[in-house]
């Protein structure tokens, strides 16, 4: 596939799949529940509608409150151009573009940190500083995953990671990996705001960090948020699906599908959790990123000083 | 392959960690539960992967380990707290967060020295080294870091389950009695470690042995 086609067919899937992940998680919890649940397709259906509103901003707010979401749905449309989704190598993959990966993550909280802190609400501060401090917690978890991922390859850049996996083929049963995709998955359910960490679903103040954070947001603004929530889904979790499914060595229509039958079962895995788990504490997540942490760098530790067999 | 021993081998370690982090004693018993049964499948997966098949009587140890270290040891520590109505909280010197990350020093460590130790022959897997001594090692820190009797003797457990781990690197040259000795060994040491703490928690009204220090005749 040309560099062209790649590009195009890499954003077409990132403008159209993404939303169809919040479904999913959303029929799997109904299905528990033994309700019918929202329809598939429900979040196509609201950022339609929200798309056609218009936005009230509050006077006291300022640019940041504005540029929080815009920005925030920029840095991870990015983030996913530089993810391989159509083949081992991204539209704008490079040598070191991980690092970067990682970057742009933290900017887009930033911003949406900066836009909560802006309306002068201390109910917006308590959850951005909670988002932050969890998110502290999660970043370096997430940089020892890709240091696992990148090492066998030898340059860090994703498209180095893939080819590398690849003759690997299927990532569970070898330790490293498996220990890699345990705690990529807590970053996952931290980073997207899920059950053991933060609860989705729920307005009740006390509990909240995500949900909080874009209370004061409508409109168009709501529709980048929510967008950019599924939009983080899809991203992440084509990492956490490159390194637990095998996948073709070369660039094709296989390549794709293979990522979103992943992604989809992901959704079905996360809708599962979120069934079957209570939501912790405050004070234990800390103890669960940590714990996290800790999973990673053993497989770190592994692929350091044993290798890769 | 040996795809699945290393993936036991790499579970025992997390649990490890579970087990350094778990606020709750009777949380800390049962994932102990939980990695002797990972461990009594230990053996048998070995010696499958590397000769194809196990021997009956390897099988038989795997047995015996599962009733001994899943069932027995934890029946005994369950009944130990609930007799010597302990306090359910893990009592560290050392906040649970900081002890995670000397736990994952400590793991650290041991993969680094796995790479440097000359074994006299090649182990089964590569994590067996690393492993065991990541387990021993996590059992040595519990064992000084908590202040309560019952998490000593997890980590005693801790400590003798990384010595296992270990024994695998001569798994063909250590005969069924030797094993079954040790065994028993380690019964009866928890066994007398249960009375011992049931005795002390009633003579004292607390089993923290930080205080069994500045006890006078």
């Amino acid at each position: 596939m040309s560099a062209a086609g790649t590009l195009a067919l890499q954003l077409a899937m990132l403008l159209a799949l993404p939303p169809l992940l919040p479904g999913v998680i959303g029929r799997v919890k109904a299905w528990f529940a033994g309700r019918r649940g929202r329809p598939l397709l429900q979040t196509y259906h609201d950022l339609f509608k929200l798309l056609g509103k218009g936005a009230v901003y509050s006077r006291t707010t300022t640019w940041l409150f504005r540029a929080g979401p815009v920005v925030s749905l920029a840095c991870l449309i990015l983030a996913g151009l530089i993810v391989p989704l159509s083949g081992p190598r991204a539209p704008f993959g490079f040598t070191g573009d991980v690092v970067l990966f990682a970057a742009l993550f933290a900017l887009a909280r930033f911003f949406t940190l900066a836009g909560a802190l802006d309306t002068g609400s201390s109910f917006e501060g308590m959850g951005a500083s909670r988002d932050a401090a969890f998110s502290a917690l999660a970043e370096p978890t997430l940089f020892l995953v890709l240091a696992i991922m990148c090492l066998p390859g030898g340059a860090p850049s994703f498209a180095g990671a893939w080819t590398a996996l690849s003759p690997v083929a299927s990532g569970v049963g070898r330790a490293p990996w498996f220990a890699a995709a345990a705690a990529l998955f807590v970053v996952y359910l931290a980073e997207n705001s899920r059950i053991p960490v933060d609860d989705p679903e729920t307005h009740l103040e006390l509990t909240m960090i995500h949900e909080v954070m874009v209370l004061d947001h409508g409109g168009p603004d709501l529709a980048f948020i929510l967008y950019g929530s599924a939009l983080k889904l899809f991203v992440l979790g084509a990492v956490l699906v490159h390194l637990v499914l095998p996948f073709p060595a070369s660039g094709s229509w296989t390549f794709a599908a293979t990522l979103v039958a992943g992604e989809l079962a992901l959704g079905v895995v996360v809708g599962t959790v979120e069934s079957i788990m209570a939501r912790q504490r405050l004070q234990q997540v800390p103890q669960l990123l940590i714990g996290a942490f800790a999973i990673a760098a053993v497989g770190l530790a592994s692929v350091t000083f044993q290798g890769v067999r | 392959m040996s795809g699945i021993s290393e993936l036991l081998l790499l579970l025992v370690v997390v649990l490890d960690l579970a087990i350094l982090t778990s606020t709750r004693l009777t949380t800390c018993i049962r994932t102990s539960a939980l990695q002797g049964v990972l461990l009594a499948s230990l053996p048998a997966t070995l010696l499958f992967e590397a000769a194809g098949r196990a021997p009956l009587h390897v099988v038989a140890l795997g047995v015996f380990l599962l009733l001994l270290k899943a069932f027995a040891i934890p029946t005994l520590l369950f009944r130990a707290v609930r007799a010597a109505d302990v306090q359910h909280e893990v009592e560290p010197f050392v906040s649970l967060h900081v002890s995670v990350l000397i736990g994952t020093g400590l793991i650290a460590i041991s993969f680094w020295l796995a790479t440097v130790l000359v074994l006299p022959r090649l182990a089964p897997s590569a994590m067996v080294v690393p492993a065991g001594l990541s387990t021993l090692l996590l059992g040595f820190l519990i064992l000084v870091s908590r202040r309560q009797a019952v998490t000593q003797v997890i980590g005693y457990l801790m400590l003798e389950n990384g010595v296992f781990i270990f024994g695998q690197l001569l798994v063909r040259e250590i005969p069924l009695a030797a094993e079954l000795a040790i065994l028993l060994d380690l019964l009866v040491g928890v066994f007398v470690m249960g009375i011992a703490i049931y005795h002390i928690s009633r003579e004292f009204d607390h089993i923290d042995t930080e205080r069994l220090t500045t006890l006078r005749g």
